[in-house]
């Protein structure tokens, strides 16, 4: 089967199961429903993205559309024993599960100083009211410019919803866990989290995508943000799926006035993993700070892009992603940063560094800077390089095994974006696995 | 009274380092108890000693021995050296950003404690420890917190070195220039530190290019490396005539600079 012909058969197999979703929606709010017909005219006319896309030449996304993914039937068993043994032991947070897209009421443990924040269904906020919610749902993605976002839109149902009232600012963070199951015939799920902080809110969000089970599936998450007049939101997004799992994230926030938003993309899990974040600062004074962390191994691909758009003057951007990679393994990290002829005293930093420790690992990086004002201060830097042999027999010579040694300088390596995590305790939490990794990156792969 | 214990001996031994043959016959024995320099112009091989001795990978043995107590060495790791007791005071210490000096030393002894079979240290036990040993070389509590090194000065670096063999008590200790780029008060402390270890088990070898520092660490022997080959021994007074005299009336050519 060639390119294209692969392509219209994934296209055509979507809207078979897009005939077959609709009617099990039920009546449905105008605004909803003209949301996944437009998401939908995308996908026919546009189908899915393809290598020859400028936004997709580093990562093939064939093999995604290759595979004939079903929409799972119901939500796969999963119980609180196993939802426990993948939370993280540390830290005391407010728990929403969302198992293969569907929120579990039976899995979820609201914090009791967590007050007014709560996560919300939009299954069940529709079922109470068919227009909850509309008015933040795909309002800050654009799903012509993100071809998997459409397919997401086109396959709206439940959603987890998240809305801090005005000037709250919330005592303990919000974790929200999506479970993907395995299950016999590969499925996809399309995950979405919506979270508006209304103005002087603060909220800290830990976004945790993991999985049960081993084999192919795919996961389509679209997270959007809306973050008021002068208030804050943090995110940290935490990838530790199967590494037979497709994995396309895309990120849109939208900033106002004075707001301040931050994000942590660590990424360690999946075979073929995209995500997209997009930030528009659209109000003076906005600060926003996107850090990531990717480790992989084996033949895993793991593909960064980031898109900071100054659409005002005196925003503030700081990026840094570092990569490690090992086996065979293929880092990508893109960052565009648009500064527009209005947006006058923009600073704008953007760094990406990556260590590659696996002979046959490879890593694209790709700083894109386009600059319409001219009183900015913008900066961007890439590295690419190996473990520093210096400090390996240093490390050694003072008795250190060399496998501790390479697993010391990989995590102190990591340890600056770690170190940046908003939640205390997280990045101790996070240690085991992050060490899991960095052992599996120094695996040589065998041919 | 009995002979000292031989601690290192090596035999005949010749080195490179990438295509270039560095050191073409080194004979020499240490015994415990003992303090040896190794002097000599740039580009005598006197850093290739050292790393012959610690194993750096890039240094190639192609002939001879080097034995400590006994046992070859030329096989072994960095880290089965320095299990084994053997320690390299580096000439230029390394910056690891991201890892914590205090972590560092105690990962390090604690590899070798549990290679000799001992239990490893707890953080308590192990702070205990590093407070005693830090009073030695006069080191700053704030430096066990900070990354291995990063932002130290040039004095702190080598005062690191010395503490990390304090900490670590080895029986064959290398200071590879340890005295260079050092003002007179820092030599001063590294050089007490350095004497405070000296003792019957425990052999050391110190490698200089400058004689001042072995008016504060003075030797049993001086020995003087000139490409690649041990031309001159003698006793400590040995050092102060080539202070007065310097290397040429040994016969001893400095080797042009790009050889190092």
């Amino acid at each position: 089967m060639s390119r294209e012909d692969a392509s219209i058969a994934a296209r055509d197999h979507y809207l078979a199961r897009h005939a077959a979703f609709v009617p099990t929606l039920g009546t449905e709010s105008g605004v909803l429903a003209s949301l996944r017909a437009e998401a939908l005219a995308v996908i026919r006319e546009h189908g899915l993205p393809n290598r020859r896309q400028e936004e997709w030449r580093y990562t093939n996304p064939a093999p995604i559309a290759a595979v004939p993914f079903e929409l799972p039937a119901s939500p796969g068993a999963v119980s609180r024993e196993q939802v426990e043994a993948l939370s993280f032991p540390v830290f005391a947070c407010s728990l929403y599960v969302f198992v293969d897209g569907r929120f579990d009421a039976g899995l979820s443990a609201p914090a009791a100083l967590s007050g007014e924040v709560r996560v919300e269904s939009l299954a069940a906020m529709r079922a109470a009211d068919p227009e909850s919610a509309v008015d933040l749902v795909g309002s800050t993605v654009d799903p012509k410019s993100h071809p998997f976002a459409a397919l997401n839109a086109a396959f709206l149902d439940d959603a987890a919803i998240l809305r801090v009232p005005r000037g709250f600012d919330a005592p303990q963070p919000v974790h929200v866990v999506n479970v993907a199951t395995a299950r016999s015939a590969p499925t996809v799920i399309h995950p979405r989290l919506v979270i508006e902080a209304e103005p002087g809110a603060r909220v800290h969000v830990i976004q945790d995508h993991v999985s049960l089970g081993t084999g192919p599936g795919f996961t389509n998450a679209v997270t959007e943000i809306r973050v008021r007049e002068n208030a804050e939101v943090s995110l940290t997004l935490i990838q530790r799926e199967d590494d037979a799992r497709f994995h396309v994230s895309n990120l849109a926030v939208v900033q106002e006035r004075d707001s301040r938003f931050g994000s942590h993309t660590l990424t360690f899990g999946g075979a073929l993993v995209r995500n997209d974040a997009t930030v528009r600062l659209l109000g003076e004074g906005a600060d926003c700070t996107l850090d990531g962390l990717f480790v992989g191994s084996g033949r895993q691909v793991l593909d960064n892009h980031t898109l900071v758009d100054h659409a005002v003057p005196r925003c503030t951007s700081r990026e840094l992603y570092k990569g490690i990679l090992g086996g065979a393994s293929r880092g990508v990290f893109r960052g565009r940063v648009i500064v527009r002829p209005d947006a006058q005293k923009t600073n704008a930093l953007q760094s990406n560094a990556n260590v590659l420790v696996g002979d046959k690992a490879e890593v694209d990086t790709k700083p894109q800077l386009e600059i319409w004002a001219d009183d900015v201060k913008c900066s961007h830097g890439s590295s690419i390089g190996q473990l520093d042999a210096e400090a390996l027999f240093y490390l050694r010579a003072r008795g250190l095994a060399e496998e501790d040694a390479r697993d010391l300088l990989t995590r102190a390596f990591a340890l600056a974006i770690l170190e940046g995590l908003p939640v205390p305790g997280l990045a101790e939490g996070l240690d085991g696995l992050l060490l899991d990794r960095l052992r599996r990156a120094h695996h040589e792969v065998s041919a | 009274m009995p002979e000292p214990k031989t601690i290192l001996e090596l035999r005949d031994v010749h080195a490179r380092a990438g295509d270039a043959e560095i050191l073409k016959g080194i004979d020499l024995t240490l015994r415990g108890g003992e303090v040896h320099a190794i002097m000599g112009p740039n580009g005598s091989g006197k850093s290739t000693l050292a790393n012959v001795l610690a194993g750096r990978p890039t240094v190639e043995v192609t002939k001879g021995q080097v034995l400590f107590e006994g046992n070859d060495l030329t096989a072994l790791a960095p880290e089965e050296r320095a299990r084994a007791g053997i320690f390299l005071a580096f000439q230029y210490p390394v910056e690891i950003p991201g890892v914590a000096n205090m972590y560092f030393l105690k990962a390090a002894l604690n590899a070798l404690r549990s290679a000799r079979g001992e239990d490893e240290l707890d953080a308590i036990d192990f702070l205990s420890l590093a407070r005693e040993k830090m009073n030695l070389v006069e080191m700053d509590e704030k430096l066990m917190s900070r990354s291995v090194n990063e932002g130290f000065s040039g004095g702190e670096k080598k005062r690191n070195e010395i503490l990390q063999m304090a900490i670590l008590e080895p029986r064959l200790a290398i200071l590879d220039e340890t005295d260079s780029g050092l003002d007179i008060d820092a030599l001063r402390i590294v050089a007490s530190g350095v004497n405070a270890l000296r003792g019957p088990d425990r052999a050391m070898l110190v490698i200089t290019h400058y004689q001042r520092l072995l008016d504060y660490i003075v030797p049993d022997y001086v020995h003087v490396l000139s490409e690649g080959r041990i031309v001159h021994s003698g006793g400590k007074e040995l050092a102060l005539e080539l202070e007065k005299k310097g290397y040429g009336w040994l016969e001893v050519e400095p080797e042009p600079a790009a050889a190092q």
